[in-house]
């Protein structure tokens, strides 16, 4: 037999239970579209954070105390003093700033209204390092730093919460545990990311924050950024940096009490858990699609069953072996490859509502259908056709021509 | 030169063929050393009670089944030690085969039931029109497009002998092929077929319960306990 009448034969075969098909169908497709629409989610959280990554900027170095990789006892705190050591341009010439952090959260207020915020105390050289922009008003100068101004420049959404707009509130006082900071900046929007709104944030001189908001022991900061002098000098940045820490912690060989991340550390942790994540859903959905084949395999041998007789004549009338198993198989690959297509359908539909519910959400988040998921789909999904067809089809090819003829 | 024109004659020449199934422990011999043939152009009709043997050897003549020990040979070929794929080709060549319950498909019209040999056959150029000769040889030639259960019983049976016939089979092989059908469609499914064998030549071996039946035979074979029964003649 020809391809075309093989293929001929199995739909009209498929054709004359409709029902069955239908449902057998179906299930392949819950199962081909579970698989796509996972894959996409998990490929649109991958995009969405490597995206807010990308943001920080391709040049940041961060630099946090620890050491998760080695056994390193007595880690010491970065201080301002290791900041300062940094941004000696002899020693550290691929250094362009540096930024030491303190972070905390605490309560501010303004107008009757309270919100929990994440209060960063900072030096001028910040808003260079991360990038920020004020939409309106001025970043903390050199003054206000070295004079413990109770100055604070807050972000959008913050801003939203505490006064119901971010516009106009140079001047206004806002309280942050309880002490009063003038407000001498609007942070412009940098919109949602992995860790959290960057949005929704207060920054304070580093001094002030530490003698008044966030305490510290001695000059200790929680957080170094660094900007290196341009993107190509990114590693030998972190090179002179790590030097000059381990010169000046007295740190072993090989046991460095601090860590130095850049944003490509950052992008291949990132990928390495959304890429978890995305193998997870992905198998969960999976899960669906091969009880989608257990239905296939199921119907084909009630199929094989009811048809005994059908077989004994193919065969009396020459079917070989090969016919028989090419003609079930044939039935059961096209179930499923039909599930396949309308699956990759129907999981791109429901990629597109998550994705739209996001949106409606405040989430800025795109599921994504990619190529490499709809080619695997419809290739898994027929090799289950076959692979669960193979079974009641070796059966059918198997029969004795005598028997099944005489099967009632 | 004698002996192959002898063998030339003989379309089917079967000799010592033994069936035996095992059935657990115990052996059921189902032919015990039965030697048969019969001539090109030949109607032979195989009678015999229930379990002597008989659809055991329609099945071995048939090419469905393999016999225990012994020789079989169909239209000069030898065919006892054949593989099953091998024998589906035989099958496909040389055996026409009409049943009891006709054996239609039910999903597909009198047509294509009839061109199935011709496909499994891998025959392409002019399968449609021999497929239609066929039919139009056993007189449904206006019916080519329906479905089995737009036709009635006898012309289901026609159809099923136009499918027999389609690939010019050595020898056809009908099982009981009037016993669902009321006496006066038998009788016109009988004169077919013996018309048939005379218009066309073809071999014609029907197994049959029904001595009326086996009367328009030219010889009876009796089977008898796995063997031919010679007193019955």
């Amino acid at each position: 037999m020809t391809f075309g009448q093989v293929l001929f034969e199995a739909l009209e075969s498929l054709n004359s239970n409709k029902l069955r098909s239908g449902l057998t169908i179906l299930g392949i497709v819950i199962g081909v579209a579970a698989v796509i629409a996972m894959l996409a989610v998990g490929q649109g959280a991958q995009n969405t954070i490597l995206g807010s990554i990308s943001g920080i900027g391709t040049n940041v170095l961060f630099v946090f105390r620890g050491n998760d990789q080695a056994d390193v006892r007595n880690v010491r705190p970065l201080t301002e003093q290791d900041a300062e050591a940094l941004s000696d341009k002899f020693a550290a010439p691929s250094v362009k700033a540096v930024a030491p952090i303190l972070q905390g959260s605490a309560e501010a207020s303004a107008a009757g209204e309270t919100t929990t915020t994440t209060v960063d105390g900072i030096t001028p050289d910040y808003d260079e390092v991360r990038n920020y922009k004020t939409s309106e008003g001025e970043f903390i100068s050199e003054e206000q730093y070295l004079g413990y101004a109770s100055v604070a420049v807050i972000g959008p959404e913050t801003a939203d919460k505490l006064f119901g707009r971010h516009e106009g509130l140079v001047g206004e006082t806002v309280r942050i545990s309880g002490q009063p900071f003038r407000i001498i900046g609007v942070l412009e929007s940098k919109g949602g990311g992995a860790f959290g709104s960057q949005d929704d944030a207060i920054k304070i001189p580093l001094t002030t924050a530490r003698s008044r908001v966030i305490r510290r022991s001695g000059d200790r900061v929680d957080l170094l950024m660094i900007e290196a002098a341009d993107a190509a000098s990114v590693g030998r940045a972190s090179e002179e940096v790590a030097q000059i820490l381990r010169t000046r912690h007295r740190n072993e060989i090989g046991k460095d009490d601090f860590t130095i991340f850049s944003q490509s550390d950052f992008i291949q942790t990132a990928q390495t858990i959304t890429g978890v994540l995305t193998i997870f859903l992905g198998g969960v959905a999976a899960i669906s699609l091969l009880v989608g084949g257990i239905g296939i395999m199921n119907i084909m041998l009630v199929s094989v069953a009811e048809r005994t007789r059908e077989i004994g004549l193919r065969k009396a009338l020459g079917a070989r072996r090969r016919d028989i198993l090419v003609q079930f198989l044939a039935e059961s690959s096209l179930l499923s490859l039909i599930g396949g297509l309308i699956g990759i359908l129907f999981g791109w539909l429901i990629a597109l509502a998550v994705g739209r519910i996001a949106v409606a959400t405040g989430n800025a988040f795109a599921p994504a259908v990619s190529l490499n998921a709809i080619i695997l789909a419809t290739l898994f999904s027929t090799a289950v056709g076959l692979f669960f067809g193979i079974y009641p089809a070796n059966r059918a090819a198997s029969l004795e021509p005598v028997e099944a003829l005489r099967y009632e | 030169m004698e002996a192959t024109k002898l063998m030339d004659e003989q379309v089917i020449v079967a000799q010592d063929l033994t069936k035996v199934y095992k059935m657990g422990e115990t052996e059921v011999h189902a032919l015990r050393g039965l030697s048969v043939s019969v001539r090109r152009g030949e109607v032979v009709a195989i009678m015999g009670p229930s379990g002597s043997g008989k659809s055991t050897l329609m099945n071995i003549l048939g090419c469905l089944d393999h016999p225990t020990s012994g020789s079989y040979t169909l239209d000069g070929e030898e065919v006892s030690a054949l593989r099953d794929d091998q024998l589906a080709e035989i099958r496909n060549r040389k055996v026409g085969f009409i049943f009891q319950s006709f054996n239609l498909l039910s999903r597909a019209t009198a047509l294509s039931n009839v061109e199935l040999p011709l496909r499994y056959a891998n025959f392409r150029q002019g399968r449609k029109a021999r497929a239609r000769a066929s039919l139009e040889a056993v007189g449904l030639g206006d019916r080519i497009s329906h479905h089995p259960y737009e036709l009635s019983g006898g012309q289901q049976q026609r159809v099923a002998i136009a499918r027999a016939l389609v690939n010019n089979p050595a020898i056809v092989m009908a099982d009981e092929p009037t016993g669902n059908l009321d006496s006066k469609v038998g009788g016109e499914i009988l004169d077919l077929l013996l018309t048939l064998n005379r218009d066309l030549g073809t071999t014609l071996i029907i197994v049959t319960h029904d001595p009326n039946i086996a009367a328009n035979a030219q010889r009876i074979v009796r089977v008898k306990d796995g063997s031919i029964d010679e007193g019955g003649e």
